[in-house]
C-alpha cells in the first residue's frame, strides 16, 4: 500500500547546522497495517512522516501509494490519499470557524473547492452523527468556534476531520502527547475504534512505550534517521517493555536515553 | 442634517475599502500594502474611462478589474516568489504609482460636467441624497455578494487558510491558489471604492491612495470593537458601521478646529492605540493584579 524506498533528507545542507534526519529509510505497508513507530528524540520520526505528508520534499527516494508515486507532489495533492493528526491541538483545525465549518472542509478533503454553498441541511445531518460517535456531547454544537473546544475535544474532531473521507493512510504524530492522561487515553481509544472501524492503514508515533505495544500490528523503532527495527504482529503480542530495551541496545549497541521515552 | 447625510455617503463610498481591508488583514492575516495602489488606480481607471465617454457603470468594473490584477501581482509575489506579503505590497504600491500616471496621463484628471454614476439616473432628489441612496444599494450588493462567496466551499477555504494554512493544506487545498484569491478581491473592492470616490469628488488624483491602508484599518477597528465580531456574517456589517462612524469621527474633530493637514496624524495615531489596545489593557490588568 505505502512504499516507501530509500528516502534520505538533510535539513540545512551546506550549513553548520547541517543535520542529516533521515538516512536510507525503506518501509512497506500492507493495506489495513497499524504500525506504531518509537525512538528517541531527534531520531527522525517527525521527519519521516512529513516527508510522507509532503510537509518537505525528500533528497533521494521514492514514496508509492497504491502505486502511484507521490514523491515530487505537493502537501496539498497528496492530502487527497492521506488524512494527519499533529501533536500540537491547534494545528489540525481552523480555531476561528465553526465546527461545521471545519468539518465541512475535511468532508472534501482532496477535491477541489466548488462555489457551492458550504452548508446543507443534509450535510449538517451527517456531521451531527458523526460527532454523537465522538461521545463528547459536540452534535450540539455545530455552531461553536473550534477555539472554545478543549485540547482533548480539538484532536478528538481532528481526527474526526482525517478520516471521515477514508483515507488511505492515515498519519498520526503524537497525537495524544499534548493532553492529560486521561484525555489522552480516551482519544487513543477512540483513535484505535476508528482505526478497526475503517480498517486504515496507519503511522502513529508515540513517546509512550506501553501504547506502543498495546495499540497496532507493528512496531518500529527509530534511531538517528534510520529504522532500527521492525516488529511484526506475531512477536509484538508477546512483548515487553524490557524486551524492547534489551532489543535497542542489541541493535543500537547503547543504552536507551530513557528521558525520552515513557517506559510506563 | 446636511453634514450627516454627506458624512453617512461618505462612510458608504468608502466602506468598500474597509471590506477590502478586512479581507486582508482579517480574513488572510496579511497586511497588504496594495491598496494604497489599487484605491487611486480604481480612481484613475473610472476617471479616465467616464472622460473619454464610458457608461459610469462599465468604468467601475473596469476599475475593479483592474483592481484585481494589481491584487493578483501581489499574490504571486508573496506566494510563487516568497516575497514577505508586507514588502510584495509595497511593490505593487509604488509601481502602481507610475501604472496610475499612465492611465491618467497627469496627475489629476477632472471630472467636472461628466457624467457620473451619482448624475445619471435621475431619482428626484438632491446629489447629496442621491449619493446615500446609490451608495447604500452599492454597498448593499457587495456585501451580499461577499457574505454568499465567504459561506462558499471555496469562501471557506479562504477564510480557513487565513486562520491556519497548515490545517487547510492537509484538507488538500492549494494555499497559494486561497491566497491570491484573496489579495484579488480585496483589491477590487478597494478600486471600486477609489472609483467612487472620485467620481463623488469630482476628481482622479494619484495622491488619492496616501493613507487609505489606516483608514481602513481604522474602520475595520472601529467597526469590530463597536459591533461585534461573532460570525463573518456580524464583521461585514460591522466594517460597513465602522467606516460610517469613522467619517463621523473625523467630520466631529474637523468641526471641533481640527486642522484638515492633522488628518492623518489623527487617523495613525487613533489606529496604534487600537492596535496597542489588547496590550495595554494586559499591562494594566496584570498592575492591578500586583497592586490587590
Ligand atoms: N525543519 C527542520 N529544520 C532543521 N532541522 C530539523 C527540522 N526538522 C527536524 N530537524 C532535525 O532533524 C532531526 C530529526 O527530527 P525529528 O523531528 O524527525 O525527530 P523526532 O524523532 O520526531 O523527535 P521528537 O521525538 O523529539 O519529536 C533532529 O535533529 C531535528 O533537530
Ligand atoms: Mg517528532
Amino acid at each position: 500500500m505505502l512504499h516507501i524506498e530509500n528516502i534520505s533528507k538533510t535539513f540545512n545542507p551546506g550549513t553548520i547546522t547541517e543535520k542529516l534526519a533521515l538516512h536510507n529509510v525503506s518501509l512497506h505497508l500492507a493495506p489495513g497495517d497499524f504500525v506504531t513507530v518509537i525512538g528517541g528524540n531527534g531520531a527522525g520520526k517527525s521527519t519521516l512522516m512529513n516527508s510522507i505528508a509532503g510537509t518537505y520534499p525528500v533528497d533521494e527516494g521514492r514514496i508509492t501509494i497504491d502505486g502511484t508515486d507521490i514523491t515530487k507532489w505537493p502537501e496539498h495533492k497528496r492530502a487527497k490519499y492521506i488524512g494527519r493528526v499533529f501533536q500540537d491541538p491547534m494545528m489540525g483545525t481552523a480555531a476561528g470557524m465553526m465546527i461545521e465549518e471545519n468539518l465541512a472542509i475535511a468532508a472534501r478533503r482532496g477535491k477541489s473547492p466548488t462555489l457551492k454553498w458550504s452548508s446543507s441541511a443534509d450535510s449538517r445531518q451527517h456531521f451531527r452523527e458523526l460527532l454523537m460517535g465522538l461521545n463528547l456531547g459536540l452534535e450540539d454544537r455545530l455552531e461553536s468556534k473550534v477555539g472554545l473546544l478543549s485540547g482533548g475535544q480539538r484532536q478528538a474532531l481532528t481526527l474526526l476531520m482525517a478520516t471521515m473521507a477514508q483515507p488511505k493512510l492515515l498519519l498520526l504524530d503524537e497525537h495524544t502527547a499534548a493532553l492529560d492522561p486521561k484525555t489522552a487515553e480516551k482519544v487513543l481509544l477512540l483513535t484505535d475504534k476508528i482505526i478497526k472501524q475503517q480498517k486504515l492503514t496507519t503511522l502513529m508515533i508515540t513517546h509512550n512505550m506501553r501504547d506502543a505495544l498495546k495499540y497496532g500490528n507493528r512496531l518500529i523503532m527509530m534511531y538517528e534517521g534510520h529504522i532500527l527495527f521492525d516488529i511484526d504482529s506475531e512477536k509484538k503480542k508477546n512483548l515487553g517493555i524490557k524486551d524492547l530495551l534489551a532489543m535497542f541496545e542489541k541493535a543500537a549497541g547503547s543504552e536507551l536515553n530513557s528521558d525520552s521515552l515513557l517506559l510506563s | 442634517m446636511d453634514l450627516v447625510i454627506a458624512t453617512v455617503s461618505q462612510g458608504l463610498l468608502w466602506a468598500l475599502l474597509a471590506i477590502g481591508v478586512y479581507l486582508t488583514f482579517r480574513v488572510l492575516d496579511i497586511a497588504d500594502l496594495t491598496v494604497e495602489g489599487s484605491f487611486p488606480l480604481g480612481a484613475a481607471t473610472a476617471a479616465t474611462l467616464i472622460v473619454a465617454g464610458s457608461h459610469p457603470l462599465v468604468a467601475i468594473v473596469a476599475a475593479c478589474v483592474a483592481g484585481m490584477l494589481a491584487g493578483v501581482v501581489t499574490g504571486i509575489l508573496c506566494t510563487k516568489f516568497k516575497i514577505p506579503a508586507l514588502l510584495a505590497g509595497i511593490l505593487t504600491m509604488i509601481a502602481l504609482y507610475s501604472v496610475n500616471l499612465r492611465i491618467m496621463g497627469k496627475a489629476n484628471l477632472p471630472l467636472l460636467q461628466q457624467d457620473t454614476i451619482f448624475t445619471i439616473w435621475n431619482l428626484g432628489m438632491d446629489k447629496m441624497m442621491t449619493t446615500l441612496v446609490i451608495g447604500a444599494v452599492i454597498v448593499l450588493v457587495v456585501a451580499l455578494l461577499n457574505y454568499w462567496f465567504f459561506g462558499t466551499e471555496l469562501g471557506t477555504a479562504v477564510r480557513a487558510t487565513g486562520f491556519n494554512p497548515h490545517m487547510i493544506r492537509a484538507n488538500g487545498i492549494n494555499t497559494d491558489n486561497m491566497v491570491v484569491l484573496g489579495l484579488l478581491l480585496s483589491n477590487g473592492l478597494v478600486a471600486i471604492s477609489g472609483a467612487l470616490v472620485a467620481q463623488s469628488n469630482g476628481f482622479a488624483d494619484v495622491g488619492m491612495g496616501v493613507g487609505t491602508i489606516v483608514i481602513g484599518l481604522a474602520s475595520v477597528i472601529i467597526g469590530e470593537v463597536l459591533f461585534g465580531t461573532r460570525s463573518f456574517k456580524n464583521c461585514l456589517i460591522s466594517v460597513i458601521l465602522g467606516s460610517i462612524v469613522y467619517r463621523a469621527v473625523i467630520a466631529i474633530v474637523l468641526q471641533m478646529g481640527m486642522p484638515p493637514n492633522d488628518l492623518k496624524l489623527f487617523t495613525a495615531i487613533l489606529v496604534a492605540l487600537a492596535l496597542s489596545m489588547p496590550l495595554l489593557q494586559a499591562r494594566w490588568n496584570k498592575i492591578r493584579k500586583g497592586g490587590r
